[in-house]
């Protein structure tokens, strides 16, 4: 038999935020080898968090992803305020949604335009693909544009907002701010219902998959902002109990650290959020799955591409719910006193599952913090995807069609890897 | 820097580099919405990988950095972008001063870190130190800002388009707060803001929302830190919780690094305030 060997050396994986590498052997036509690396040079914000003060936190776990700061800042906030006696605010529970919708609406509609749709549409970037999809691009970056005003119309700013504190935030918007970004954001909603219907025509792999799902799940809404972990292998968890089958490992080779749920891989983000809560959705949305012929739970990860476009019609739909009853309240925060112990809280990041852990002591000071991003979490799932899905498609096919396929199935996840920094290399040695 | 940089019949070239960074302000151009698509008009993007170009070793008229150095790798790759680029510019405070992760230089702490965090510390392979981009090539024009907005980005641009030498606006948060008519958060609060050491570039915007200042845009020209750090320990401020004032996203800028080290020295020593030896 012929022994051949063929490297495949992209110097980087573009259009996922970070870098990382892949390895792939191929040997008799069989995949030996599959590795996903990821090189975040570590920023070690866990540590730096200890000797902090309480109220800090929300203004330097924002640093850790400039793509999804008000997530970090909202499971920030849900934990330590875990260790006060007081809540915040109906006013500001409502309104810390809405600003999360903006973090969603931006994330989702910047990933479906400039970092996936140049795959199914056969190029480089969303600035090449303007040429020929002028309007797609258009209609996408606009969107975004919806969703960073969202996010300052309470931070400020959109990346790195300076609006969220303790007990609530620092500054309510003025009525007639709230009313003029309404009547942008119903104008955007046929934009989205659109977006929706272009994703759902795309010629997307059918590839089902078995994989377990995880996310957050609230009694009364589509959980984005609070709620309790719930699993397609049926646990139901509160934050306090996430240790307790949540795992994370630390893998030669690769700066971030693995998830597992019992032992098991599993996927948070848009998909398993959809697969799980899909009944919640309004009944609009419903009527649009049957539109489009979505079957929920869905087992194609493809489909995630869908999910978020469903998604920014979910969060337009619940901001200007709730800013459409928007009223100036007496205080935008609600001063709280924090008790010494540890706190643990969650939220649904724009790419998933977000879980914060902070211990305080007498003196307000953080004494450790423990923070579990969603890319850490799904990293154990891309690569089981991978390995399936590569051979599913067929590993005879040319290294660039299986380059092309890889990094279709990896930005599925979206992964955030500034939540980290990563480098993605595809070297595939066959023998 | 004065003469326009490429004949004008072609069109000049950038690159966006990312280092040790959370991505953020690579979104001052990713957010610009349809300005993207005119700046891509204007420039020709070579190597922008979250945009999807990948030319890491194209010659290019302007080199954006994001991030700080934190790995033997990350020295030698801005070795090869310095060599490639007529001008690097740095965007926001990893690339600029470090960022907040060097606040793990304070006190020499990185092994010990490391160790905690990482089952199989021999696996990471990080510097000891973080550095600012400038600590290892020569840089032609600092973006200060954590995050750097869209405004900075176009400013320099065209600036650099046209030859000219781009504005170096290191002016006070302070009196961007007075020219916005925003009330002040430390005179009516006690709010210790750091607003009077702070280059402006924000638009004064936390004391527009009502709080104080926390110094994300980096010192300001003539910043006197030593008598705002008095004036915070006035308003009742502990030697710790001053330095934390100082020491957080621009720790290393040398303005905020010595007043802070001063204060942070005082708390954990337990000893006086300057009484040290530098």
């Amino acid at each position: 038999m012929t022994s051949r060997r063929i490297r495949i050396d992209v110097p980087a994986l573009t259009r996922v935020e970070g870098e990382g590498s892949l390895r792939l052997e191929v040997r008799d036509g069989q995949l030996v080898e599959l590795g996903l690396s990821i090189f975040e040079p570590p920023r070690y914000f866990e540590k730096f968090l200890e000797g902090r003060e309480a109220k800090e936190v929300v203004d330097i776990v924002a640093r850790i992803c400039g793509i999804c700061p008000v997530a970090y800042q909202m499971s920030a906030l849900n934990a330590l305020e875990s260790l006060s006696a007081q809540m915040a605010s109906p006013w500001v529970q409502q309104m810390r949604r809405v600003f999360y919708c903006g973090e969603w609406l931006q994330s989702h509609a910047l990933h479906i335009h400039l970092l996936a749709l140049p795959d199914f549409l056969g190029f480089d970037s969303a600035i090449s693909m303007a040429g020929q999809h002028p309007d797609e691009v258009k209609r996408g970056l606009k969107l975004q544009g919806q969703g960073n005003a969202l996010i300052r119309l309470f931070g400020g700013r959109s990346v790195h907002p300076v609006g969220a504190r303790l007990g609530g935030f620092h500054h309510a918007p003025a009525p007639e701010e709230v009313a003029a970004l309404v009547a942008k954001l119903q104008a955007a909603q046929q934009d989205a219902r659109e977006l929706t219907r272009f994703c759902a025509a795309l010629p997307l792999p059918d590839d089902p998959q078995a994989f377990t799902c995880v996310a957050l799940h609230h009694p009364d809404r589509y959980a984005i902002e609070s709620g309790e972990i719930r699993t397609s292998t049926g646990l139901s968890l509160s934050a306090d109990q996430f240790e307790q089958h949540f795992h994370e490992t630390h893998k030669p080779d690769s700066t971030a650290l693995w998830s597992d749920l019992d032992g098991q891989p599993y996927l948070t983000g848009p998909l398993a959020r959809l697969n799980i809560n899909h009944s919640q959705l309004p009944d609009f949305l419903q009527t649009r799955l049957s539109e489009i012929g979505l079957t929920l739970p869905s087992d194609n990860m493809f489909h995630s591409l869908i999910a978020r476009a469903l998604e920014i019609e979910l969060v337009l739909h619940e901001a200007i719910r709730l800013l459409e009853e928007y009223e100036y309240p007496a205080s935008p925060y609600t001063a709280l006193s924090l008790e010494p112990g540890t706190g643990c809280g969650m939220s649904e990041a724009p790419r998933g599952l977000l879980w914060h852990r902070y211990e305080l002591d007498k003196k307000g000071l953080i004494k450790s913090a423990r923070i579990v991003p969603p890319t850490s979490q799904n990293q154990a799932r891309i690569e089981a995807d991978l390995h399936r899905s590569l051979t599913a498609f067929g590993l005879d096919h040319d290294e660039e069609a299986l380059r092309l396929r890889a990094e279709q199935v990896i930005r599925n996840y979206d992964p955030c890897i500034s939540c980290a920094t990563h480098f993605l290399t595809l070297e595939r040695v066959e023998t | 820097m004065n003469s326009p940089m490429t004949d004008p019949a072609d069109k000049p070239r950038i690159a966006v580099h990312k280092f040790s960074s959370c991505d953020g302000c690579q979104l001052a151009f990713l957010n610009l919405g349809e300005a993207l698509l005119q700046l891509n008009a204007q420039v020709e993007i070579l190597h922008f990988l979250e945009a999807g170009m990948s030319d890491a070793d194209a010659p290019v008229d302007i080199a954006f950095v994001e991030g700080s150095l934190s790995t033997p790798d990350e020295l030698e790759r801005i070795r090869q972008v310095r060599a490639h680029s007529r001008y690097l510019v740095t965007i926001g405070a990893c690339a600029t001063s470090g960022g907040l992760q060097a606040l793990r230089n304070l006190d020499g702490s990185h092994d010990e870190w490391r160790d905690a965090i990482y089952a199989r510390p021999e696996f990471i392979h990080t510097l000891k130190e973080v550095q600012p981009i400038a600590a290892e090539v020569k840089v032609d024009l600092e973006l200060w800002g954590c995050p750097i907005s869209s405004a900075q980005v176009l400013a320099a641009v065209r600036a650099l388009l046209f030859g000219v030498v781009p504005v170096d606006d290191r002016d006070r948060v302070c009196l961007e707060c007075k020219r916005q008519q925003a009330v002040c958060v430390m005179v009516t609060q006690g709010a210790p803001c750091m607003g009077p050491v702070t280059r402006t570039g924000c638009g004064a915007l936390c004391p527009r929302f009502g709080r104080d200042c926390y110094g994300c845009y980096g010192p300001s020209e003539t910043a006197q830190a030593d008598t705002l750090a008095r004036r915070f320990a006035g308003l009742g401020l502990l030697p710790d919780a001053i330095a934390r004032r100082f020491l957080l996203i621009n720790s290393q800028a040398p303005a905020f690094l010595h007043t802070g080290q001063v204060f942070y020295r005082s708390s954990t020593q337990d000893q006086p305030a300057g009484d040290q030896d530098d």
